[in-house]
């Protein structure tokens, strides 16, 4: 059974990867998680200075998901540099940056900075978290800044450049597109859905932010959607994630459309998932005499 | 390269024995040999099986066993998650997940005149820093009313004052009133409870110069450290996350007062 992938140029050696932000650098999570066994480790997003986030309370558990508002807490690239990826290099698994800025500018620092090392195999621009007031979002949800700064990183990327895009758009293959068009080599998605909780005892909201992205099982459908929507309206590969927790959901994706897929809110109800996906998967692909797992992409019928 | 990997896990648990012992707070036995490498003031991430309630409660150690395969939960029930809990019985399986967090620091008592104060659910776990302490022990608990959980565990194992709210037993008001009415004095502190509680308690030990070690606590997501959920701000840069934030989960849940901002 062949169970690898490829996307721009870089061979995965399974579909499996962790949806940035839930996973940290991979650090924590090994000692529940074999990380050799993974197609890849995508890095909680990183930027050119550290960042504090935002005030606590930053998550809620809302039914079948949960909210987060950490706002993009991170120690900055220097100590990524010099810490999370030699620890990183000790496995046998791809190494996906995710990057985030406030500015154009801010985000090709921290591109560049990756440029430097060739154990990171790709980036993934985080344009779509709903939890910072600058730059990021804004940089997602209007087509036309999604195509200005894609091609700004390009300009400046020397690893190929996945587009992390928001559900929080009228038209995602619309947006899709305009990843596609200024030359990123994936895009992944979804990240959260904008989302609110208030707490009716104390009369207040769950979050300091008020609002945070929904993640988890109860996302699941309107991932599945979307990742159907992008994968039908690019030729370039979708990396699908939104409420995955075991091998038959993360089926669903590839055969959404999604050439690899991402497990996230799910890391926290077992820090095992990731490793029970990618063996779901092979499962599934017994059952059914898959040969190839590129096979199952996009595969959907009627 | 290939790093080779010692794997923790999610466990399945069993229920050895649940009783309420107070109304909503409910103390459970759980057979696990999590025991063995457990300290005072780490904690477990149970999980409920409604998968509508998907995050772990994380719910701190009240007691070990002698046997190293048990320990005891005390907690109260707050929602879903918990409601969940108090309804498993003798033989039922539960879902945890630990030791986690770095626990009281023990050695930093010996042969010292100590505080353990704790104030409501924040009580259970003194039981097992008094068991373990070295210590001339003055445990200071603050209950709501004469509901007085852990009573009998607490004074086998130190000197027990009580605080109560509404003033039905013990001292009337809460554990610095009980302190400044008994007169009583500590080189060191630990404690748990809320947070207008842990303020007053960091305050009183910086105006009389002694260390606190005050556990804290903070809506989680993951438990071990990764989502960066339940941070707490500290005083100076962060060694791990190299801002002013630390891991309530990982870096905590115990902290000298002074290094965070409460």
């Amino acid at each position: 059974m062949n169970t690898q992938i490829t996307i721009g140029g870089v061979t995965f050696k399974n579909p499996v990867m962790t949806a940035s932000g839930t996973f940290g650098s991979g650090m924590e999570y090994s000692e529940f998680v074999d990380l050799n066994k993974l197609g890849a480790v995508v890095t909680k997003g990183v930027a050119n200075v550290p960042w504090p986030g935002n005030p606590t309370p930053r998550v809620a558990e809302v039914y079948g998901g949960m909210l987060n508002a950490i706002g993009l807490q991170n120690p900055g690239i220097d100590v990524f540099m010099e810490r999370d990826i030699p620890f990183l290099k000790q496995f046998d698994t791809r190494i996906i940056v995710n990057v985030c800025g406030k500015t154009v500018e801010d985000y090709v620092a921290v591109v560049e900075r990756l440029g430097e090392e060739p154990a990171v195999s790709m980036l993934e621009i985080n344009v779509s978290c709903p939890n910072v007031k600058e730059g990021a979002i804004a940089f997602g949800q209007k087509a036309d800044a999604l195509y200005g700064i894609t091609q700004e990183i390009k300009r400046h990327a020397r690893q190929p450049v996945i587009m992390k895009l928001s559900p929080n758009v009228t038209d995602i293959a619309e947006m899709a597109r305009a990843a596609e068009a200024a030359g990123a080599d994936a895009v992944s998605l979804i990240n959260t859905i904008t989302g609110m909780k208030i707490d009716i005892h104390r009369r207040r909201f769950a979050l300091a932010n008020k609002t945070g992205g929904l993640s988890g099982p109860a996302i699941k459908p309107v991932a599945v959607r979307m990742v159907y929507q992008a994968a039908q309206a690019v030729r370039i590969p979708v990396i699908g994630m939104g409420g995955i927790a075991d091998g038959e959901d993360a089926i669903e994706f590839l055969l959404a459309g999604a050439s690899a897929v991402s497990v996230g809110a799910m890391n926290f109800v077992d820090p095992c998932t990731t490793a029970e996906v990618v063996k779901g998967i092979e499962r599934y692909m017994e059952q059914y005499h898959v040969e190839n797992l590129s096979d199952l992409i996009g595969a959907v019928e009627g | 390269m290939r790093k080779e990997c010692k794997m923790k896990r999610k466990e399945t648990a069993k229920v050895l024995s649940q009783r309420e012992i107070a109304p909503g707070i409910y103390d459970m036995w759980i057979g696990t040999r999590l025991a063995a490498e457990a300290r005072p003031g780490q904690f477990l991430c149970i999980y409920p099986r409604d998968k509508s309630t998907l995050l772990p409660r994380p719910i701190s150690i009240c007691e070990l066993g002698e046997d190293a395969e048990s320990l005891r939960v005390v907690y109260r029930v707050a929602g879903r998650g918990t409601g969940e809990f108090a309804g498993y019985r003798q033989g039922e399986p539960v879902s945890v997940m630990g030791p986690l967090g770095n626990g009281f620091p023990l050695e930093k008592a010996r042969g010292k005149k100590v505080f353990l104060m704790g104030g409501g659910i924040g009580i259970p776990p003194l039981l097992e820093l008094a068991k373990e302490l070295e210590a001339e022990k003055q445990i200071v608990a603050g209950y709501r009313d004469d509901k007085l959980f852990l009573k009998e565990d607490l004074q086998k194992h130190g000197r027990l004052y009580i605080a109560t709210e509404d003033g039905s037993a013990g001292i009337r008001g809460n554990v610095m009133d009980a302190i400044r009415e008994c007169g009583l004095q500590a080189d060191l502190i630990y404690a748990c409870g809320p947070m207008p509680m842990l303020r007053a308690i960091k305050s009183y030990a910086q105006e009389a110069g002694i260390p606190a070690y005050i556990s804290l606590e903070e809506h989680m997501a993951c438990g071990v450290g990764a989502c960066l959920g339940c941070v707490v701000k500290t005083g100076g840069v962060h060694h791990h996350t190299n801002v002013h934030n630390a891991r309530i989960c990982t870096d905590g849940p115990v902290f000298e007062a002074g290094e965070v901002e409460i």
